[in-house]
């Protein structure tokens, strides 16, 4: 299960990333030996265990529907790199 | 070679929920923009969603309504991509084991019994608003995000572009029947994507589809399949090959046209949403939520046929929406005649509706009112015919009672005999002419008698007493 150079690249496409080719050589390497490692879950017999969705045992935990407050738009905002008015501002969108 | 049009949907559906799918805020649409948003919405570090009971419970009617199999352990997942308007960089949503799956809706179309069939309904959330049309940026309102959705998705059944928008239209009914959202196209509450194809006719095989995007009407869904699949038999019989890949209608220029390969390729990486636990169905739940679905539009509609002894066709047209179905057993209940009360939901109500492009909830009329003014057409005191022309027209604008307008007015059906015995007298020696030409058998000229006689009673005369008099003067000499 290697990870490829070819990888990197897509995995970089999809997180919106990008190397020079001596980050992508390091990814490379550090993508293989996380791998490697996790492989060893596989020495496990899962056979007739079912996939885990979560961590708690915990089933239908669900809120009535019923509106809370919400925060000020000036809270909402504040984080914002860029704002104008009400909204939040990001480079244009070629819709 | 004859081609056979393959059509599947995917329909997005908006829930009319009070709050969001995952947290508490407002749903109310108008609002200032990011204002109905909170840290879940917005997706700030260490938020976490709770889904809201009325959307499983939502997504369960609906599965149930279209005859899927409600899942007893269903899980959400993360849909990933990167989008402005998606906070979190992934849509919560469900991919393998969705709440609802394997179901069927059924239509009428030409008479004719249409079956499509349902892969899935899923619960998912809603991204925000992206306004690219102002200025160098673009501007971001988040008070959509989070806002909940069913997805449905059909099989792909569909065999032309009527059975399409048949298929639309029903979903449509469905959900507005079992009140989980208003399913208005043109507002963005129902949402279509559709899966085209082309194959020869009696082919097994299915043909190479493309995704067709952008459709905000019923009758946009149709123009835009219509043209996909004239454009792909025209690339067959060219001897091209079509290619899979998403296109967007384009309702002005009236054609499809690819979305950019880089918009259209998509590695969504599903996973697990570790942040909610999975959804057990109980078969307890699962009973509590099947005796609150309200009795379906088919089943309604019978029952009015056998109960009230209307018309098929009245009942089917009075149950093709919930409260105006309500509205219709309202009024009958007030007024005791039931058939009556169809003919005026048929002809006055309706038209109203049309002229003023209303639904029923708007219309001026409330139930109750229109019972009492058919009881007062029932009861003699006014006639139909100033019922329909002049006590109906002013309830319309003022929110009287039907019993005060026809006091104040005096619009009282004149029941006098001798009055109206006096009057006719008058119209039968002012028109010897018609007098003579009726006893030599020209009988149609009846009605010109009654009519003459209406004019001069200004309309408020009881038109069976004025018959009856009438008849036997004529017959009398």
């Amino acid at each position: 299960m290697a990870v490829s150079k070819a990888d990197v690249d897509y995995i970089a496409t999809l997180a919106r990333l990008s190397f020079n080719d001596a980050e992508k050589e390091a990814m490379t390497h550090d993508l293989n030996e996380i791998l490697n490692y996790v492989e060893k879950l596989n020495e496990l017999n899962t056979e007739n265990i079912e996939p885990l969705a979560n961590m708690g045992d915990r089933t239908n935990v669900l809120r009535e529907d019923k509106p809370v407050p919400s925060i000020s738009n000036q809270d909402a905002l504040k984080n914002a790199p860029d704002f104008q008015d009400r909204f939040f501002k990001v480079p244009k969108v070629i819709g | 070679m004859e081609y056979e049009l393959v059509v599947g949907l995917e329909v997005h559906c908006q829930l009319n929920t009070k709050t969001k799918a995952f947290c508490g805020c407002s749903t109310e649409f108008g609002a200032p923009a990011n204002t109905n948003v909170c840290p879940v919405c917005l997706a700030m570090p260490g938020a976490l969603p709770v889904l809201n009971k009325q959307v499983l419970e939502s997504a369960i009617k609906l599965g149930l309504t279209t005859h899927c199999t409600i899942a007893p352990y269903s899980i959400m997942a993360r849909k990933n991509y990167f989008y402005p308007d998606l906070p979190k960089g992934y849509q919560i949503s469900q991919y393998e084991e969705p709440i609802c799956s394997e179901g069927y809706i059924e239509f009428d179309l030409d008479g004719e019994k249409k079956r499509v069939r349902l892969v899935r309904i899923h619960m998912e959330e809603d991204a925000g608003k992206s306004i690219h049309d102002i200025g160098e940026e673009t501007y971001i309102d988040a008070n959509r995000c989070g806002v909940p959705l069913l997805e449905i998705v059909s099989y792909p059944d569909i065999r032309s572009t009527k059975e399409a928008s048949a298929y639309l239209q029903k979903l449509r009914a469905i959900v507005r029947w079992l009140g989980i959202s208003d399913g208005n196209m043109e507002e963005g509450s129902l949402r279509c994507d559709a899966n085209v194809s082309v194959r020869p006719k009696g082919s097994e095989k299915f043909g190479t589809r493309t995704e067709i995007k952008n459709m905000n009407s019923f009758k946009s869904v149709e123009n835009a399949i219509q043209y996909e699949m004239e454009r792909q038999i025209e690339v067959l019989k060219s001897g091209g090959t079509i290619v899979q890949e998403t296109r967007l209608w384009d309702a002005d220029k009236f054609e499809t046209r690819p979305m950019r390969s880089k918009e259209a390729a998509h590695d969504y990486r599903y996973f697990p949403e570790p942040d909610l636990v999975p959804i057990e169905v109980s078969d307890e739940l699962l009973s509590l939520i099947k005796a609150e679905l309200p009795e379906m539009p088919e089943v309604r509609a019978t029952r009015f046929v056998s109960q009230y002894q209307i018309p098929e066709y009245d009942a089917k047209v009075i149950t093709t929406d919930r409260l105006l179905a309500d509205y219709y057993e309202e009024a009958a209940k007030v007024c005791g005649d039931p058939k009556a009360t169809s003919n005026w939901i048929m002809g006055e109500v309706l038209r109203t509706l049309k002229e003023k492009a209303i639904e029923i909830s708007a219309f001026p009329i409330e139930a109750k009112r229109l019972g009492v003014l058919i009881s007062l057409v029932k009861q003699g005191v006014i006639n139909g015919n100033t019922a329909k022309e002049v006590v109906f027209v002013k309830m319309l604008d003022e929110p009287t009672s039907p019993q005060d307008i026809v006091k104040r007015d005096g619009l009282a059906q004149v029941s006098d005999t001798s009055a109206i015995e006096k009057e006719i007298a008058e119209v039968l020696s002012a028109s010897p002419t018609q007098l003579a030409d009726y006893r030599s058998g020209k009988t149609k000229l009846f009605g010109y008698f009654v009519g003459e006689t209406m004019k001069r009673m200004k309309g408020k005369a009881n038109p069976q007493i004025i018959n009856d008099i009438l008849k036997r003067k004529l017959e009398s000499v």
